[in-house]
């Protein structure tokens, strides 16, 4: 696994990516790193105090860190998804902040500014494979959101998202209905 | 996107009296509700039908990912016909389904039998003009392909790498990081085309090339030094690619020597990322120059500017990278950082506890005597509000302070006399007993209030453990204290209201009082006896043994005292053996007493590994050992029977080596002073398989050192390979002096060869001899360092005619911080009201020093510093002391040294 590079290389490394809900259980998880050893225990129980240790922080706005069991962890709040980037103690605070970011705004982009425990469920597939086209087996593959999410759809980078044709039905209907509101709004 | 994308309105709100409902909500919430593993992968035989749906085969294959995701294990079989249905989806065109498929394959791998089924399909999509289906193929066939597979696509690979689609580039450069453990000789092949993709212009692939690079040639360290500085003069953009480059410019310099008059490599390269428009690179440039090996206040002066900056930023990550970073400087050069300590003091109320920690610990480093005062009483109130790990940092961090200012002993002890009341666990409990502890062992002075303290907290402590070890700290320090007496009610406290654990060590430590305090042993006594009827036996039995050894019987009649056998002084004896001889002796008809000379010793024990830290020194992180404010080497000492009456250990000195690394034997030597008597100790291994070792001693010559008489040789009776065992001399010298030599010493031995086939050791050894490093004695080594709160007072509280001035050159050093530790080394004194910290670009210095001597007066130095533009240091010493005798000692130190 890449996390022993980690000490020989300089490369920066990822441990983990983690999405809970409000009551702390897991939507989906993504660890990179053997010190978990694939054990489902060992997972839940960092997942349990990470959640307890930071669920009461405002971390809405901008997003908040802390060092926690020997790792630096950022992590940001929207609606009732609790998104968390894990890494080393020594790891760089603001790739990892990048990492964050690339992971909340592509989701965001995925579910159409609608993210919430349901919608991710709902999309799991899609959310599956931004975190995928994220960081690659530990290593950080892509920070661009707007990359990461039109690479999602299948789209080449030049096409951009939110192509009409594409769309079903129903896809289409919802982003019609969108429009809408906005024009209504105004 | 299609398939669930249909259901993408508006989730519901939850309706309150969300609680009370909440399995019923979970059905409408997830549409994983009620999944099965059984049932998915019965659904997943739809992959097999002749007209796959592509539809709902994306839909099985999410829920066959969210199983994984939700820790769901799959068993070989279920994993291999998952991956054999998957295969089948190849046929499928389908964009989204074609991606779960790359997924599940990366999830549940092949056994590397079957990775061939889906090779030739991998390799289709890796040629194929879907720039998405390349890079996606690529990263899962560098998870599942051995070498000799790769061999065959390896052309690919390469074409991949200079791939003008960014996505296609990253995935082969990022499979090339992953594949060079296993086979770095194919990797190393591409590295031209790794070369090519540095210049590519996507900033993703910057960054992975510039890794790979660097990782290519990372075993060559003249390619590495030209790499990098072809790297640094590159224009590289991607922020995250110019963070690796710093990070490997950081390794570069830690590798190449350092030379003191020659510019550091690199250091105008770091200096200007500091300048660079990305963050990341910012405190990654910060970050590389704190941790230079050796680094100067002039070139810390820039990232600390900057750094100095993010303090008060907006966002949390900002904030908290600084901080740390300067939290680390703070450690070695607390005075470079002291210019930020305004924002640090906001930063205590931060709302991210991280931050305000690193923060709190940070002012502890740097701040300045003024401020202790202030900043404890902002920590009480912020203590509450912090995880238990976090106060740890903090208590151990005001450890540490207070041995910088020893004067502020008080407020320190207060604020941990305080927390100590609070609730907390156990580490936390016993990490800040240590620190008392700790600042006991720094400030005499501070002795008794620090056990008023732990009597107060033994009266209302959870931990049975530390209970025990705080009752026989009392018993061990209490009966030396001015008022033995105070402590006996909270002693005989504990045996009214504790456990029978507490109560037992109560008991102990009750007796203590009463065997070193004779005026006290009648009230002990009383005491005792009422323990005799103790529901717990073994607090009986100890009240009964210690009754007796007081010189009392049950029945309360005075007795002539029975001296303390060998085993309550912690003689080295076996438990083992003890209870095989016990055993014996019961089967005899014990009609005479046992007896304790036929119980063999302990057993030396081969040390694995050399333990870390000098033996002694005060252990602030260790929480394991026991509670205790002797040295380990006082506890050693006491076990030798010929030792018992040198009277207290005044000090033991830094262990020296006297041989080379690395050759036959390693012998090194501690010097332990007493009042009128040296006892050097030997520590010696045999490091030979082939031998063992009887007889061993060490012969000092006294020639050159003959104020001293040598008393007596204690020899290790035998050395086997692999462990450390111990020799002393001991010698005598008159009380009050401090004299000084050198001592020419041979190690003297009996070699008997060992059989390696048997391992049987021969009968008859040699005589041999090995020769040593002279043992020198130092006067500083009759100075205990001891800090005093106002120099100014003892130093005119001392006799003016024991005055000795003299002015001496010592040579060319780095910086006059260098100089002054090298003279406060060298003297053994203990530098004073935190003159040993040097101001940065400072010419001239004074440094206040203060020592105990071994008969328990005072030595004092005044030492001032100059420095010349060449670097040429002189010092001016003037020194008061007990005596001139002691004065003059001090300057035969420096003049000798």
């Amino acid at each position: 696994m890449p996390m022993d590079m980690a000490n020989k290389s300089c490369m920066p490394m990822v441990k983990a990516m983690i999405l809970l809900d409000s009551e702390g259980k897991r939507i989906t998880v993504k660890y990179y790193s053997k010190e978990w050893a694939l054990s489902v225990k060992e997972q839940s129980n960092f997942e349990r105090s990470l959640f307890v240790k930071t669920c009461r922080t405002n971390a809405r706005g901008e997003p908040e860190i802390i060092m926690f069991d020997n790792h630096v962890i950022v992590y940001k709040f929207v609606a009732d998804v609790f998104f968390y980037v894990v890494a080393g103690t020594e790891e760089n605070e603001i790739a990892l902040a990048q990492v964050l970011q690339a992971l909340t705004e592509s989701t965001s982009t995925l579910l159409r500014n609608s993210v919430e425990k349901k919608s991710i469920l709902e999309n799991l597939d899609l959310v599956l494979i931004a975190m995928d086209e994220i960081v690659d087996n530990g290593i950080i593959f892509e920070t661009d959101s707007a990359q990461v999410a039109s690479r999602v759809t299948m789209r080449g980078k030049d096409e951009g998202f939110g192509n009409i044709s594409d769309q079903t039905l129903s896809q289409a209907f919802a982003s019609a209905k969108e429009q809408f509101s906005k024009h209504m709004l105004r | 996107m299609a398939s669930n994308a249909q259901d993408n309105h508006a989730p519901l709100r939850a309706q309150d009296g969300k609680k009370d409902e909440d399995d019923e909500e979970d059905f409408e919430y997830s549409p994983f509700h009620g999944i099965e593993k059984g049932a998915v992968l019965q659904e997943a035989r739809i992959f097999h039908a002749a007209q796959t749906d592509s539809r709902k085969c994306q839909q099985v294959l999410t829920r066959l990912l969210y199983l994984l995701t939700q820790g769901e294990s799959f068993t070989k079989n279920e994993a291999t016909e998952v991956f054999f249905s998957c295969t089948k989806l190849f046929q499928n065109g389908d964009a989204n389904l074609r991606r779960l498929v790359y997924l599940i394959i990366k999830e549940l791998p092949p056994g590397s039998d079957e990775v061939i089924i889906v090779t030739a399909s991998l390799m289709k999509d890796m040629t194929s003009n879907n720039e998405l289906y390349k890079g996606g193929s690529i990263r899962v066939l560098c998870r599942i392909l051995d070498s000799s597979l790769l061999q065959q696509v390896e052309r690919y690979f390469k074409q991949a790498i200079v791939d003008k689609a960014p996505v296609v580039a990253s995935a082969a450069l990022v499979s090339g990081l992953h594949m060079l453990r296993e086979n770095p000789d194919i990797v190393k092949r591409w590295s031209s085309e790794v070369q090519d993709a540095v210049q590519s212009r996507n900033p993703m692939v910057q960054f992975h090339s510039v890794a790979l690079l660097y990782q290519l040639k990372s075993g060559d360290r003249l390619a590495i030094s030209k790499l990098v500085s072809s790297l640094t003069r590159g224009n590289v953009r991607s922020p995250l690619a110019q963070m690796m480059i710093v990070r490997c410019v950081a390794r570069v310099i830690a590798d190449s020597q350092a030379y003191a008059d020659q510019e550091r490599p690199f250091y105008d390269f770091l200096e200007s990322c500091l300048r660079h428009k990305g963050e990341m690179v910012i405190f990654e440039a910060a970050k590389a120059i704190v941790e230079l090996n050796g680094v100067t206040e002039a070139e810390l002066a820039p990232a600390i500017t900057i750094l100095q900056l993010f303090l008060s930023s907006s966002k949390p990550v900002l904030r908290f990278a600084a901080v740390r970073i300067l939290n680390k400087v703070a450690i070695d050069h607390p005075m470079a950082v002291s210019n930020c300590n305004i924002d640090m003091e906001t930063l205590i109320s931060d709302q991210n506890r991280s931050i305000a920690t690193l923060a709190i610990t940070t002012l502890l480093k740097t701040g300045n005597e003024s401020s202790i005062d202030r900043l404890m009483k902002q920590m009480s109130s912020f203590m509450t509000e912090i995880g238990d790990e976090f106060k740890i940092v903090v208590v151990d961090a005001v450890h540490k302070l207070c041995i910088k200012f020893p004067t502020k002993f008080r407020s320190m002890m207060s604020f941990l006399s305080s927390v100590l009341r609070e609730e907390g666990g156990f580490e936390y409990k016993k990490s800040i007993i240590n620190a008392i502890l700790g600042i006991v062992r720094t400030v005499a002075e501070s002795k008794e209030t620090a056990l008023t303290h732990l009597c107060e907290f033994i009266e209302d402590c959870e931990f049975t453990y530390l209970s025990t070890q705080i009752l026989h700290l009392l018993g061990e320090e209490g009966p030396k204290t001015s008022h033995p007496a105070k402590y006996i009610r909270y002693v005989y406290n504990r045996i009214i209201l504790e456990n029978a654990t507490v109560r037992a060590a109560a008991v102990a430590a009750l007796a203590n009082f009463g065997m070193r305090v004779p005026s006290l042993a009648p009230r002990v006594r009383v005491l005792l006896r009422r323990t005799l009827r103790d529901n717990d036996d073994e607090v009986r039995d100890r009240a009964t043994m210690y009754l007796k050894l007081l010189g009392d019987d049950a029945t309360g009649e005075q007795q002539e005292p029975t001296p303390r056998p060998k085993v309550l002084r912690g003689q080295n004896v076996s438990l083992a053996g003890l209870e095989r001889c016990l055993r014996e002796y019961l089967d005899t008809p014990m009609t005479e007493a046992f007896d304790m000379a036929g119980v063999p010793e302990k057993e030396l024990v081969p040390v694995e590994a050399s333990k870390p830290g000098a033996p002694g020194a005060s252990g602030s992180g260790d929480l394991s050992g026991d509670l205790s404010l002797k040295s380990d080497f006082e506890e050693a000492l006491q076990q030798i029977p010929e030792f018992a009456d040198l009277g207290p250990l005044f000090k033991s000195c830094d262990a020296v080596e006297l041989v080379e690394k690395e050759t036959e034997y390693t012998v090194s030597c501690v010097k332990h002073i007493f009042a009128s008597h040296v006892v050097l100790q030997f520590d010696m291994t045999n490091t030979i398989e082939e031998q063992v070792l009887e007889d061993v001693s060490v012969d000092v010559d006294l020639a050159e050192a003959e104020a001293y008489e040598e008393v007596l040789t204690i020899p290790a009776t035998r050395l086997p390979y692999g462990v450390v065992a111990q020799t002393y001399v001991l010698l005598a010298y008159e009380q009050g002096t401090m004299p000084f030599g050198r001592m020419v010493s041979t190690l003297k031995f009996v070699v008997k060869e060992i059989d390696p086939s048997t391992g049987d050791e021969e009968e008859d050894g040699f005589e041999d001899e090995y020769p040593l490093e002279d043992v020198y004695c130092s006067p500083g080594d009759y100075l205990q360092r001891t800090k005093i709160s106002n120099f100014r007072n003892a130093w005119d509280a001392q006799d003016p005619d024991t005055e000795v001035v003299d002015e001496y050159g010592i040579g060319q050093r780095d910086s006059l911080q260098d100089a002054v530790e090298a003279v406060v080394e060298t003297l053994g004194l203990a530098a004073c009201e935190g003159t040993e910290a040097v101001p940065p670009n400072a010419r001239s210095h004074v440094c206040l020093l203060h020592g105990r001597t071994t008969a328990g007066g005072s030595a004092l130095a005044r030492v001032n510093f100059g420095m010349d533009r060449n670097y040429e240091v002189a010092i001016k010493l003037t020194v008061r002391g007990e005596s001139q005798d002691v004065s003059e000692s001090l300057h035969a130190i420096v003049a000798e040294g």
